[in-house]
């Protein structure tokens, strides 16, 4: 994109061709007043205030682009006028009670009302009777609904849920002098306003989405609250702590609000988690899974020695990826000094292939990150329950077809309708597990740059395809010409005489032709639809940005080298940029920062996984840790960033830390060892504390640093071919649903999702297990005893078992890969 | 009047001055001596002459408290009060948290939720009086003249805590039966003439 110069005001501003005039203005620190844009989202023109002047010509600086050159006014007599007319139309019945109002005081009508100095009123309208509305997580009072539509916007734009849409007010029409008298922007949005509210797509009493909270998050007013904050708290009592978020990879930058608890109680307490909405959209987890501390009220001395004899008898510490990177650190650092085995099965899979993948692509990470899949227009999904692995790399594949016009393929064992919602223009693939190998060879088949490829690999796909001759009905157009005998005045005689006139038409005409057609075997192995090809080819029409998103499915393959080999090829010789989503919070830092080991020692400690000896966070263990929350450190996410998170509240217990100064290392506090972090693996040596952690006006993202993708030497770029080995019958596959994902989003108050076998409701209708029966499940590994739960969120006949109940301990029915046969009977 | 002089309000610059006071005494002999003096100097009877002087004329002005009590003004700013609406006999308060906000000393607290008619409820309401200052800045911001100041200056009590229990605060009910709530005249009352300032807003009636 090409540098320009537009003037605003008198102000020479540098921004990007094609940026909105909005969004250029405002990473200027130039102010222009807008009340339904989002960032990162399709201008919504509801509000129409954010009028300036372009060239001499009013327009809409959200939606109109910048030009070389061009003249900005941003305030005149027309614009002023039409803007205090705008802002007293929103004003007009809407209730006088600010005082109770949820919002308190962060209220965008408020702030345009005195920013814009509206002191009295000029128009009026009868008011329809508009009830507040309890839509479950989600409460709306349509009174103080302004109707900007920003709800809508987000849901459709980022999130991909389309739950919201406006629906009939069914308010008498503006009365007609207003046409005449009122400025002419102002009376058109009102003419808009006055005739929807907002409602459910589903048309249902209740909201059946993927409850990420963001529509409440971006809502100016206070028409749309979490249900579980109304009437807790002002806004202004709450002092904000910026974190991030602990319960996945995506790591989005949030704020935990805290206060005392009560009168009595003057402990801090988290209230809401509040997100910087226009450059970070949260999922359900990270906004409503915020209260997940172990409070522990003093230090336990008796317990802190035995883990310290603990400790110096152990030979294996065994641990989860949701620890921050200094932890990560402080336990290869007691590994180099005692020796301990470090056993952590996700990450050491997720380290395994993104070693295999360096052998081939010469870099130690993954190329690209989610900020480039929002801003991509042709994204592929391989190996990964989007919507619960990564919910953000879900909401960047959305964001990416809504806004980018762009399409993608899904390609997954488990069929998603919320993946389907997002529109036609994304294809699912619902391939048999096992078969990711052949996805890969396909996506290589169909976008790498085959005179560049290894010529084996070439070879190996070449023979996949087939010439096959097939008759096809074609309709054609024939031009046929008639000759027709017309009765017509003569216009010297007068008369009427027979004349015959020549005519043409257009006749469509069936026939049948023989056609020479490639067929493309791997397609038939996946499963493809038929119209695979057809559909593909309309898709990736005008498309240049292209993303791969890879996920857990492949580190867990029984061939996941191979895999991470093909990876590494389709980044090299096609346009694709890869993403790779870590399984867990932080299994990036922990892959890059420890040493693993595959198998437990004779004794064995745990730290938030079960062991002879128990560390935990959640407090069910030997020895009480401090949660994410509570803790200070430095979290690695899929964007490759090293992003600072502070402690939201108190800790009064023992944490690893002070286990590794017992045995003898030296730090006061653990983000002692941020500077430390190794360098060679692509961290800096920064202080925690000169980590910054906001973004900027223009939606530059100021959070600790950037990891450096270091270069490392490859190998030969050798893949294997596939067996054609896929599982079939009944199957399990390891994943959490929505809003869930590990043992700490189970304890949080407000994600009640009960824990058990997941099934699609089409697979509940067509065998005989009904919502709550009691199952056995068994596969060669072991068996567990779970209820049946209907999810409507997901299709197909694959039933999901979660991880985010540890009681179930389900990790153990599989051998690694995250699908499994297996047989589900009752009892 | 020139004001000027009071626009200053930086006395630490030059606002200091020293104070005469007479070395302490050090000898012994010295220490005796200003105990005698001070003992024998005849300021005791000065005192106590005009006392009796005065008891003799029978001109006393004495308020005799605690039997006699000195009038208070309805702008006085002792121990709050809660007052009720009028209309219902229900609680003024509405919960905005505003006085909590707005106290300078940060002797409010309040907790709230939601109510079984999706109503904002103020659970618990606490002042903290031994830190309140009886500014009275919580009465003026209160936008729905709930909480005010009373004349209730005799806060003599084993614990200041005695005089804020919101029940205690708040305007008894046997009171608004009785039509004998009294309306705060000070901090945050509403001004006379504040009818001619108020524009009116249209409707479509």
């Amino acid at each position: 994109m090409s540098k320009i110069t537009i003037n605003i005001d008198g102000v020479d501003v540098q921004t990007n061709e094609g940026e909105y005039i909005l969004n250029a203005a405002r990473a200027n620190n130039i102010f222009i007043p807008a009340i339904c844009y989002l960032t990162r989202c399709s201008p919504t023109l509801a509000c129409r205030i954010c009028l300036v002047e372009a060239d001499g010509k009013q327009v809409y600086a959200c939606n109109a682009k910048a030009k070389d050159g061009m003249q900005i006014t941003t305030s005149t007599e027309t614009i002023e006028a039409e803007k205090r007319a705008i802002m007293e139309v929103y004003d007009v019945n809407h209730p006088l009670q600010c005082g109770v109002c949820d919002q308190s005081g962060e209220c965008e009508l408020q702030n345009y009302t005195l920013e814009i100095g509206v002191d009295s009123q000029s128009y009026a309208i009868k008011d329809v009777a508009r009830e507040a509305k309890d839509w479950g997580h989600i409460h709306y009072d349509p009174g103080l609904c302004i109707v900007c539509e920003r709800c809508v916007t987000v849901c459709k734009d980022m999130i991909g849920d389309n739950s919201l849409k406006t629906v009939a007010r069914g308010a008498d029409a503006i009365d007609a002098e207003y046409k005449e008298t009122m400025p002419k922007d102002a009376y058109s949005m009102w003419n808009k306003l006055n005739k929807s509210v907002i409602g459910l797509t589903s048309g249902e009493e209740m909201l059946d989405c993927t409850s990420c909270g963001e529509c409440a998050a971006v809502c100016p007013v206070g028409a749309l609250v979490d249900t579980d904050f109304m009437y807790k708290s002002n806004a202004w009592e709450l002092k904000q702590i910026p974190a991030t978020c602990g319960h996945c990879s995506a790591g989005c930058q949030i704020s935990y609000d805290v206060k005392h608890t009560s009168i009595e109680n003057p402990e801090e307490k988290i209230y809401r988690v509040m997100n910087e909405w226009n450059y970070v959209s949260l999922c359900g987890a990270g906004r409503y899974g915020f209260d997940y501390q172990n409070e522990v009220k003093t230090k336990d001395e008796v317990a802190f020695t035995k883990a310290i004899e603990a400790f110096k008898k152990a030979d294996t510490i065994t641990f989860t990826s949701t620890i921050t990177n200094e932890e990560a650190y402080l336990l290869q650092a007691m590994k180099e000094k005692f020796g301990y085995k470090l056993v952590n099965n996700e990450a050491k899979a997720f380290q395994t292939f993104l070693k295999e993948y360096a052998q081939v692509s010469g870099t130690s990470l993954y190329g690209s990150d989610l900020k480039a899949v929002h801003n991509s227009n042709f994204v592929i999904s391989v190996g990964a329950a989007l919507k619960s692995d990564n919910p953000n790399a879900r909401y960047a594949l959305n964001n990416s077809m809504t806004v980018n016009k762009g399409a993608g393929i899904y390609f997954h064992p488990v069929s998603d309708p919320v993946i389907d919602g997002m529109g036609k223009s994304i294809m699912s693939v619902t391939h048999a597990p096992l078969q990711e190998e052949a996805v890969l060879y396909l996506i290589l088949d169909l976008f790498a740059d085959k005179s560049k490829l290894p010529g084996q690999v070439v070879e190996y796909i070449a023979s996949f395809h087939s010439q096959k001759t097939i008759t096809v009905e074609e309709t054609v157009k024939e031009k046929v010409v008639e000759i027709v005998k017309e009765m017509k005045l003569n216009e010297e005689t007068g008369e009427e005489e027979e004349v015959e006139v020549e005519k043409s038409s257009m006749v469509s005409k069936k026939i049948s032709k023989e056609v020479e057609v490639d067929e493309n075997r791997l397609l038939e192995i996946l499963g493809a639809d038929k119209k695979f090809e057809e559909d593909l080819e309309k898709n990736l029409k005008k498309k240049d940005a292209f993303a791969l998103i890879v996920g857990e499915d492949l580190y867990t393959h029984p061939n996941h080298k191979n895999l991470a080999r093909l990876v590494a090829l389709i980044e090299k010789y096609s346009d694709f940029e890869v993403t790779m989503i870590p399984p867990l919070t932080n299994s990036l830092g922990v892959a890059l920062l420890c040493e693993l080991d595959d198998a437990r020692g004779t004794y064995t400690i745990g730290y938030n996984t079960q062991a002879d000896f128990t560390l935990s966070a959640l407090g069910s263990g030997d020895l009480d840790m401090p949660a994410l929350n509570q803790q200070e450190g430095t979290l690695t996410s899929i964007n490759k960033r090293v992003n600072p998170t502070n402690a939201a509240l108190a800790y009064h217990g023992y944490e690893l830390n002070d286990i590794a100064n017992a045995l003898g290392f030296e730090a006061e506090h653990v983000i002692e060892y941020t500077a430390k972090l190794p360098v060679e693996k692509g961290f800096s040596a920064l202080e925690f504390d000169s980590l910054p952690n906001h973004y900027e006006n223009d939606g530059t993202e100021m959070r600790g640093y950037l990891l450096e993708n270091i270069a490392c030497e490859t190998s030969d770029e050798s893949v294997a071919a596939f067996a054609e080995e896929k599982l079939e019958g009944e199957l399990i596959y390891l994943a959490n649903p929505v809003r869930q994902f590990t043992p700490f989003t189970h304890k949080t108050t407000q994600l009640q999702e009960k824990s058990g076998v997941y099934m699609s409701e089409a697979f509940l209708k067509s065998s005989d297990f009904n919502e709550g029966d009691r199952v056995k499940i068994q596969t060669q590994n072991g068996e567990v005893v779970v209820d049946v739960i209907s999810d409507n969120k997901i299709a197909g006949n694959i039933a999901l078992l979660p991880t985010f109940d540890s009681k179930l301990n389900s990790e153990a029915l599989f051998s690694g890969y995250r699908f499994s046969s297996a047989s589900i009977q009752k009892v | 009047m020139n004001n000027e002089q009071f626009n200053d309000r930086n006395v630490s610059e030059n606002g200091y001055y020293l104070v005469d006071i007479q070395d302490y005494p050090t000898t012994g002999w010295d220490k005796f001596t200003r105990v005698v003096r001070r003992t024998l100097r005849g300021e005791l009877f000065v005192g106590l002459w005009v006392v009796l002087r005065e008891m003799i004329r029978f001109d006393i002005h004495t308020v005799k408290y605690p039997e006699e009590k000195m009038p208070i003004g309805p702008r006085y700013r002792a121990v709050h009060e809660m007052k009720r609406l009028w209309e219902s006999d229900a609680e003024r308060c509405i919960g905005c948290g505003l006085c909590e906000k707005i106290c300078i000393s940060n002797c409010i607290r309040m907790d709230t939720k939601i109510d079984a008619n999706s109503r904002k409820e103020v659970t618990e309401y606490s002042i903290n009086l031994g830190r309140c200052i009886f500014c009275g800045y919580c009465a003026e911001v209160c936008p729905e003249l709930a909480i005010t100041h009373g004349g209730e200056y005799e806060n003599a009590s084993d614990q200041r805590e005695h005089f804020i229990l919101y029940e205690d605060m708040l305007t008894p009910l046997d009171k608004m039966k009785a039509g004998t709530q009294l309306e705060f005249e000070g901090f945050g009352a509403i001004t006379p003439h504040e009818d001619e300032r108020v524009k009116k807003t249209p409707l479509a009636y």
